[in-house]
């Protein structure tokens, strides 16, 4: 319940962004694709061939309420049955905090898709910082309203960890957004110069 | 009492019987053919205009062609899948034509191991050819061609009604929008085969089995009971049984010490076991098993991709967390072999502590599913 608290407030954001980022008549596999929401607009849109997994039995059944072909399974196990390069967009939305292999995923999604699309939540945001600097405690957000011990994050980076490891592993970021997840905020210059600093929440356009 | 009255029920139905006209063509797995085919099959809500609203579906081992409504006023049970079929249910018979036949080899009217052999004017017995879940599909296609049906709405079925609807969506690629194969599997695995064995076995060392020839004696039913005692656990669940009998006593609460069965897991079992021999043939028994035995879908391609290469259905697959007998590791086998070759398949493994029996008790989440996987099947069938 958690953690599906979280994607619908995380993933409100990137619906806009995303399905901007993807183009009419394409393929696109929503890895940790929630309640199907995001590969419904697409569907429905962008005319898509939509698929999805997640890990949720009530999130599976939601998908193909809408329509969407979903296989309920953990990313975690790997993508092994997609053959390389099958889809035009991988997209893991609010989805490598929350894996035990986001490294392996990563790389697997640039294997399966000809361009990943990943947004993260940025743990390098001023408020989480100046939070556990001030009160010594794990911080909680209107964003990340969760204690230590029931968050569904479990593998926390900052953007400029994000940018690392896709250099170390040799991952081509093509595009990427700074963005808050307040939806009265509107995103500003500032986000977009200190992206570490003033961003909630990042999306990156990456390929291989 | 029975639930006659209940509105959804779809009411007083009644078995048809169809004989293939030219059996001959039937050319089964095993070589050899049959002179004479008929089938029961029932059928419930109506065939619209251009006949695009048909739904077979595929029973399991022990059910047969009365799959939903009452067959009089008097019936004390409905059709096997009732709480799935019927107005306003999963399978909503007031938008769709459902159809049910007894497979080939069975004993519920469909020509058997139990049925007279033209040739003899006895019953087959052992001497009925061995079928196969392909066999049985093929005498199925000429049901459909019958009712002059083109393309099936979808193919659902359980367990072996499951191995039917995959083998329906390879040897027919273009028959079924959708397929909907549950708590089943596209490979037998050994430790089904060596249930099945067992069970076998317990009707074949049966002294009245006689080598099947038992019509005109006493039927082995010691034997049957004792394979569907075996059956039935293979059904349930350790937690299912846990909650169902406990270690509860069925009559006394002291111990008798004695071998009468007096654990109500055991009563249970006996009834189960008594009750199927009034209904169920010893020989079919070994037939139907025999078939699904033999059930492996990749064995005539190299592999199960190649072998679902060319279906053109989308697939819903579902699998139930208790269930040992198919478990849902075999249902994942189906749903990657379906995503190396790039077909439209969801797979939702349901939570339920069933066991095997949950694809006829868990018909909530099931019906969710399906009824909205056929009406997104409709729109895309009709859009065409």
């Amino acid at each position: 319940m958690i953690a599906e608290f979280q994607k619908k407030y995380l993933k409100r954001k990137d619906l806009k962004i995303i399905s901007g980022l993807v183009k009419e008549n394409t393929s696109v596999l929503d890895l940790g694709c929630g309640d199907g929401s995001l590969l419904k607009k697409l569907k429905d849109e962008k005319h898509v061939i939509a698929k999805g997994v997640d890990i949720s039995e009530n999130n599976i059944m939601t998908c193909i309420v809408k329509g969407i072909s979903v296989f309920q399974g953990n990313l975690d196990e790997g993508l092994m049955d997609y053959a390389d390069h099958s889809f035009d967009y991988v997209i893991l939305s609010q989805t490598l905090q929350v894996v035990h292999k986001p490294r392996m995923i990563l790389n697997e999604a640039l294997r399966v898709g000809k361009v990943a699309i990943v947004s993260i939540p940025n743990f390098g945001y001023w408020h989480i910082r100046t939070k556990l600097f001030f009160t010594g405690r794990m911080p909680r957000l209107k964003f990340l309203p969760f204690e230590w011990y029931d968050t569904p994050n479990i593998r926390l980076m900052t953007v400029k960890d994000f940018r690392g490891l896709c250099k170390k592993d040799n991952i081509i970021i093509e595009n990427e957004a700074h963005i808050s997840l307040d939806e009265n905020k509107r995103d500003n210059w500032i986000m977009r110069k200190w992206p570490n600093i003033f961003a909630q929440a990042s999306v990156f356009v990456i390929t291989k | 009492m029975n639930d006659f009255d209940d509105n959804n029920s779809i009411g007083i139905v009644r078995t048809n019987k169809f004989v293939l006209s030219t059996p001959e063509n039937i050319a089964l797995d095993c070589g050899e053919k049959l002179s004479h085919i008929e089938v029961a099959y029932e059928t419930y809500g109506s065939l619209n205009k251009d006949k695009s609203n048909a739904v077979l579906i595929l029973h399991a081992l022990s059910g047969d062609a009365h799959a939903a409504g009452f067959h009089s006023s008097e019936d004390k049970k409905p059709g096997w899948w009732d709480n799935m079929i019927g107005p306003g249910k999963c399978f909503d018979t007031r938008k769709y034509y459902v159809i049910c036949s007894n497979f080939l080899g069975g004993c519920k009217g469909t020509t058997g191991s139990n049925s007279i052999n033209p040739k003899t004017g006895k019953e087959y017995g052992m001497s009925f050819p061995v079928v196969s879940i392909k066999d049985m599909v093929k005498v199925q296609k000429e049901l459909i061609d019958f009712l002059e049906i083109k393309k099936l709405l979808a193919v659902c079925g359980g367990s072996m009604g499951g191995m039917q609807a995959l083998q329906w969506s390879v040897d027919y690629s273009d028959m079924a929008a959708g397929v909907i194969p549950i708590a089943t599997t596209a490979t037998l695995s050994p430790l089904s085969i060596a249930l099945n064995e067992v069970g076998r076995k317990a009707i074949m060392n049966d002294p009245n089995w006689n080598n099947g020839n038992y019509y005109e004696s006493i039927a082995p039913d010691a034997g049957l009971a004792v394979a569907r005692m075996l059956g039935h656990i293979t059904y349930l669940s350790d937690e299912a049984m846990r909650n169902k009998f406990g270690r509860r006593l069925q009559k006394n609460e002291e111990y008798r010490y004695d071998f009468e069965g007096e654990f109500q897991v055991e009563s249970y079992l006996h009834h189960q076991g008594t009750s199927f021999t009034k209904r169920f043939d010893a020989n079919t028994y070994l037939y139907v098993t025999k078939a699904m035995d033999y059930f492996d879908l990749s064995r005539e391609y190299s592999s199960l991709e190649k072998a679902f290469e060319t279906t053109r259905s989308r697939f819903l697959v579902i699998a139930f967390s208790s269930d040992w007998l198919f478990p849902p590791y075999q249902a994942k086998e189906i749903v990657k072999a379906l995503r190396t070759c790039n077909k439209e398949v969801s797979y939702c493994e349901l939570s339920s502590s069933y066991g095997h029996d949950a694809f006829l008790l868990e018909e909530k989440h099931q019906t969710l599913m399906i009824s909205h996987f056929l009406m997104n099947l409709e729109e895309e069938y009709t859009s065409k």
